[in-house]
């Protein structure tokens, strides 16, 4: 039976057959028509953000815990101009979300009219792919389609702008197309795949390099497994932390500028770097002439445009890194690799990692661990962007994929607590912890009143050193220690801010016992602010300093 | 787009890429936009419609350097990109004229 609906309806009607259950946004004139749909909607919930970038980012925490592309709406002009940050986010790490934008209605696009901007032009760089819907039965094929993209192949942002006379336009309906989901990958080369095997049982000194790209495509146990019979000690990228239990032997923890010694001198010695969802990034390699300098290279991606890209591949494999690995395992030997395993611990013995201060709570390792003490591997970790999550990646036991969220390519401030809000909303049943810092969290702090509204599950840990402090400690490494703009000289009272909110809110520097207090905080359901002071002069170390190589790293 | 000194002209090589693409109001733009956006000039472009109407023809030539591979693989990878391909520069001697005028 034919029905009659509106654009507006029609889109909500394709969310919900989409499966999703959980939208965030904010409303205003030019997205009102399918905000009055969503009203009518019993299937999908809305949650009102205070920012739009806190929608933006909400939606990246809903896609980050589980995987599923996930939604967020915004008006035209400064709604739409406020996603563009959490969208280069999502592009930059490869999360699937689609953007639902209002616009101006068709007749007025151009002419400079109330809250218009061109968002399908500002949104092409920083999307997978965009779309301006020019009329409601498009609709039909756009949002599907959308979905698709964003799931398919290596992730990303999909954008979907539609004017205000497509969401009141009405049409009949006759049938509804399926829903959109991510396409079948290609299948590794059997070619390729025999001769990665053919070089991983040749190798002396390999080593495994899992990127976020492990993560999203669910391929964590096989890459571990992998790992396992061939004797592959194993590194992470930031993305990838989680991917394999840090306290498994062959884990060698997070590689790059602030990895550990070790671990970047063990890839300095090694010959045969197997990449896998992994892109070479920057933080990753240091000084990519001198990153792996003996190594051949496997590249496994399923980015065709990754291969090649920063370093030239032995054996370049385009797939889904999951099948890839699939079809790798059974074609690889059987190896312990003494002689390599004995070279790393020697490595390890002679470049301990240094996580001075881990018993003290009071400090900012041992407040980290102090944390992690108080939850297991079901809580989801999320962070802002600093030295906090530096730390945070250094130390905290990190033991399941999904179990970590945070902004690596565009290191974004102000992600953490919206994305951890998005998180909770996703997963009720676990804690989310989300560790920030007194700069980042000022970026989104008004979602902590959604926080507060929607009692979500989330323990923020604010780690207040009052400073931007990866700027200080790179003015006072590399500057000349002249600190310039990277001191607050006034700092809010953060406790008081987060109780203005309506959350409860714990102060750690006046608590007599600070491990109790943490316990009392994270085991009360619903929302809390956790605030300790930290000391400014503590850096991030080791570090590789800016366009050195790995090797040549300073501090611990 | 800006015109090259007819020095630099004879000392760039160039390449003539052939780009079949679907066509719609936004394709133009995320084509020559990926080229742009990584400080590449494109020094020329046609754009004509092809076959039934819903597919363009997109020829641009630009600056031959060892980026170029890399740039092809990420136009290929635009959902609205059917195919890139390498062809001779042809096509841009014999419309020549009309800029010479």
């Amino acid at each position: 039976m034919n029905e009659t609906l509106t654009g507006a309806q029609i889109t909500v009607r394709l969310l919900e057959r989409q499966g999703i259950r959980t939208v965030a946004g904010i409303p205003g004139g030019a997205i009102l028509p399918i905000y009055d749909a969503l009203g009518q909607s019993t299937a999908i919930r809305h949650v009102l953000a205070r920012h739009e970038q806190g929608a933006g980012f909400m939606a990246q925490g809903m896609a980050r815990a589980t995987g599923e592309t996930a939604v967020c709406l915004a008006s035209s002009g400064p709604g739409a101009t406020n996603l563009l940050t959490a969208i280069a986010d999502a592009k930059l790490d490869s999360i699937p979300l689609v953007a639902i934008t209002g616009q101006v209605p068709q007749a007025m696009i151009g002419t400079d009219a109330f809250q218009e901007v061109d968002t399908y032009g500002l949104s092409i760089p920083i999307t997978k792919h965009n779309f301006l819907v020019s009329s409601a039965e498009e609709l039909l094929e756009v949002i599907p389609r959308a979905f698709a993209i964003a799931a398919s192949g290596r992730p990303g942002p999909v954008l979907v702008d539609i004017p205000k006379d497509v969401q009141t336009q009405a049409i009949e309906i006759a049938g509804w197309p399926e829903p959109g989901k991510a396409a079948p990958t290609p299948a590794a080369e059997p070619a390729s795949i025999a001769a990665a095997a053919a070089m991983i049982d040749a190798a002396e000194r390999p080593i495994l390099y899992l990127g976020g790209g492990v993560v999203h495509s669910g391929a964590a146990p096989l890459a571990v497994d992998l790992a396992e019979k061939a004797g592959l000690p194993t590194v992470m990228t930031l993305m990838a932390l989680g991917a394999m239990p840090v306290d498994h032997p062959l884990s060698l923890g997070m590689l790059g500028m602030h990895g550990a010694r070790h671990t970047n001198l063990a890839l300095d010695e090694c010959d045969l770097l197997i990449a896998v969802g992994a892109r070479f990034d920057d933080r990753a390699t240091g000084k990519v002439a001198a990153f792996c300098p003996q190594a051949k290279i496997i590249h496994i991606d399923i980015d065709p445009a990754e291969l090649d890209k920063i370093k030239a591949a032995h054996v370049g494999i385009v797939a889904d890194v999951g099948q890839a690995l699939a079809e790798l395992l059974p074609a690889v030997a059987t190896r312990a690799r003494p002689a390599w395993t004995a070279r790393i611990a020697a490595l390890q013995a002679a470049f301990p990692p240094a996580l001075p201060g881990c018993d003290d709570p009071r400090s900012h390792f041992g407040l980290i661990r102090a944390v992690a003490a108080c939850l297991d591997r079901d809580a989801v970790v999320a962070t802002d962007v600093g030295q906090h999550q530096m730390w945070v990646a250094q130390a905290y036991p990190l033991r399941r994929p999904r179990q970590w969220l945070t902004s690596g390519g565009l290191g974004t401030m102000g992600f953490g607590v919206p994305a951890a809000i998005g998180a909770a909303l996703a997963e009720p049943d676990r804690t989310v912890v989300c560790f920030t810092g007194d700069g980042s969290i000022l970026m989104n702090i008004q979602e902590l009143a959604t926080a507060a509204e929607e009692s979500v599950n989330l323990k923020i840990v604010l780690m207040d050193n009052a400073s931007l402090g990866l700027v200080h400690q790179q003015q006072t490494l590399f500057y000349g220690e002249r600190l310039f703009a990277s001191q607050f000289r006034r700092t809010p009272d953060f406790v008081a801010v987060a109780r203005g909110f309506g959350i409860s809110a714990v102060d750690l520097d006046q608590a007599a016992n600070p491990c109790a207090a943490l316990i009392d905080a994270i085991s009360r359901p619903g929302p809390c602010l956790i605030h300790a002071s930290i000391d400014v002069e503590q850096k991030v170390y080791p570090m590789v300093p800016p366009g050195a190589a790995n090797r040549d790293m300073i501090g611990a | 787009m800006n015109a090259s000194l007819p020095a630099e002209n004879q000392r760039l090589s160039r390449a003539v890429l052939r780009i079949d693409v679907t066509d719609h109001a936004g394709v133009m733009s995320h084509v020559v936009g990926l080229f742009s956006r990584r400080a590449c000039n494109v020094e020329a472009i046609l754009c004509l419609p092809a076959g039934d109407g819903r597919h363009s023809r997109i020829w641009l030539q630009v600056e031959d350097n060892p980026r170029l591979p890399a740039m092809i693989r990420q136009v290929e990878k635009l959902i609205d990109v059917q195919s890139v391909a390498r062809c001779d520069a042809g096509i841009f001697e014999r419309l020549s004229g009309l800029a010479a005028g």
